[in-house]
């Protein structure tokens, strides 16, 4: 099986952010890390090709700085990557990104294509299904369990409230993979040293010749202003709680 | 401003959410002026459209088909365009469910445009509509805006409207049947059974009292010292995502946008950040305690009492206070 996983490089969980003009955030003083939803369905892809054999091509789109995190893919397993260049990529609208991916895996003519369920920069939450509608590919999101068999896939979708569903689509298919599915694995020193002889393929965003005017624009972003009145407790660890069990007898009056 | 929205139901039984976007729909369109419409979509939902023209809406759009009697998203898209098509919609709405982001980026597309997923809100300013999202998991918000001709897809996150305000009609709104077509071939997928995984042992929406862990409980050997607070406080232990992604407690004690959504009297949220997915499952609990070390942590922002500061120092304070007590 030839499985293409996309992977995001999105700033580290605990980075504080500051924001800068344009519907971004300033990025020079922050860390950046593999978006988490992602290392799931990049170890989903690593199962798979131990199961059924085949290759494993990542594919990242981003500034310089994402080469760090196609590296990180490389030395858990993947066999190789595409890296689709374009600094100003966070500008794209969730269509513009996706039409840019697919054009870089068209021609990699994968059986199956997974993405992790949104990004935890954007949180758009579209770029599998939208891949699929590019590609002409039958797509599945929100998944839990993938059994492939012969041509086509039995697959576990999460649905809403505990319910599931247990759905069939032919290969090739583009598939949104839960987070959970599976124990994302730790790059070994093995992976890491291998990493640096395997291949990353870099392609200019612009000479992939996409024609796309945006469908939505980010006017700016901020931090957003409070809904609630947060009152905050404060002295020893002893003294807060105290304070707080008393709030909740007498002012909340829920205890 | 002509609006559309696509409500959502399974075999027959409302998704709540659905009524949350009419309730949206009709203050934007109190706002921008034009026709409101909501379609059914399904087969054997006369009934559900009949319920629906009850509301304060212009027209209800019945689409019924033997092959959308079972959620694809081949079927959905194919069905919904022609509807789109017929009616003409500038502006269309759905809640933000797990079966809306299977298929509504594709809908969108699938007509070369575009959608504004997981809003939280909107502002109508100088005859322009402007969407309010949230970005890196509520740390900011942003404002967005369509660019390009109608029609506009967008999308409301669970909670953002109050499903009981919606407007209830002066008169039956007329119920418009769709004709579709469509052919097994176009749908690639089979959808099989439907099935829960575990019977529910504990009712978390019926607790009075929450405590809820996130990933700031770092072990699952430190899950009991939580235990014991919840239970002199006479509640239940609830959690994020990751605490049952790890197994550290079961599947049905999670909260959130894949779990239970709760409003208990008390929702102590302990060693939580706060994360959209998380929030929109507690976020109307009557009275919300966070404590988290990050004083910017985005489960302040819902939080009515916060404490910044170490998990492991003030549970077990909490837990002494009250043996005292």
């Amino acid at each position: 099986m030839k499985i293409v996983v996309c992977i995001k490089q999105v700033p580290a969980k605990d980075a504080p952010l500051a924001i800068a003009e344009g519907g971004w955030i300033r990025e020079t003083e922050i860390g950046f890390e593999m978006n988490e939803p992602d290392t799931f369905a990049l170890e989903e892809a690593l199962r798979l090709k131990e199961k059924h054999g085949g290759e494993v091509i990542a594919v990242s789109m981003g500034p310089e700085r994402v080469k760090q995190t196609i590296k990180e893919a490389l030395a858990k397993g993947a066999d190789r990557a595409i890296h689709v260049v374009d600094d100003k990529f966070y500008q794209l609208d969730p269509l513009g990104s996706a039409m840019s991916l697919a054009a870089a895996i068209e021609r990699e003519k994968p059986d199956l294509i997974l993405t992790g369920l949104q990004s935890d920069d954007h949180g758009f939450g579209q770029t599998g299904v939208l891949l699929a509608e590019r590609l002409g590919l039958p797509h599945a999101t929100i998944i839990m369990q993938i059994d492939v068999q012969g041509d086509h896939m039995r697959l576990k979708r999460e649905l809403e409230a505990g319910w599931f569903q247990w759905v069939e689509l032919p290969l090739p298919a583009v598939l949104s993979i839960q987070s959970g599915i599976n124990k994302v694995r730790y790059a070994t020193l093995k992976g890491i040293m291998a990493a640096k002889k395997k291949e990353i393929a870099a392609i200019d965003r612009a000479s992939l010749g996409i024609n796309h005017a945006p469908t939505q624009r980010i006017e700016r972003i901020y931090v957003p202003s409070k809904t609630k009145k947060t009152e905050f407790i404060t002295g020893t660890p002893k003294e807060a709680a105290a304070k707080l069990l008393e709030k909740l007898k007498h002012e909340a009056r829920v205890l | 401003m002509n609006l559309l929205v696509i409500t959502e139901q399974r075999e027959g039984k409302w998704n709540n959410t659905s009524f949350e976007t009419l309730a949206a729909a009709q203050q934007i369109g109190a706002q921008a002026g034009g026709k409101l419409a909501a379609a059914v979509i399904g087969k054997g939902v006369a009934a559900l459209a009949g319920e629906l023209a009850a509301k304060k809406l212009d027209e209800v759009l019945l689409i019924e088909h033997e092959l959308l009697a079972a959620y694809t998203p081949d079927g959905f898209c194919v069905a919904l365009a022609q509807a789109i098509a017929q009616t003409k919609p500038d502006l269309i709405l759905l809640p933000h469910t797990y079966q809306v982001r299977d298929f509504a980026p594709k809908l969108a597309a699938s007509l070369g445009k575009g959608m504004i997923g997981d809003c939280v809100g909107y502002r109508y300013e100088n005859g322009r509509l402007i969407f309010v999202r949230q970005m890196f998991q509520g740390k900011t918000a942003a404002d967005v805006v369509f660019e390009g001709a109608a029609p506009w897809f967008a999308t409301f996150q669970a909670g953002a409207f109050r499903a009981d305000l919606v407007a209830q009609g002066a008169a039956k709104a007329p119920v418009k049947a769709i004709a579709v077509e469509l052919k097994p071939e176009q749908i690639r997928t089979k959808p099989l059974e439907l099935f829960r995984e575990a019977k529910q042992a504990v009712d978390l929406t019926q607790a009075p009292i929450l405590v809820a862990i996130g990933r700031g409980i770092k072990a699952p050997e430190n899950i009991p010292m939580v235990e014991k607070l919840a239970k002199l406080l006479g509640g239940e232990l609830a959690a994020s995502r990751p605490i049952c992604d790890e197994g550290w407690l079961p599947m049905e004690r999670q909260i959130g946008s894949s779990g239970q959504t709760v409003a208990p009297k008390l929702y102590l949220a302990l060693g939580i950040s706060g994360a959209i997915q998380h929030v929109v499952g507690m976020k109307g609990s009557r009275t919300i305690v966070a404590i988290n070390k990050d004083q910017n942590a985005p489960i302040f922002e819902v939080a009515d009492y916060g404490i910044v500061g170490d998990l492991f120092e003030i549970v077990p304070a909490l837990t002494e206070a009250l043996e005292k007590s």
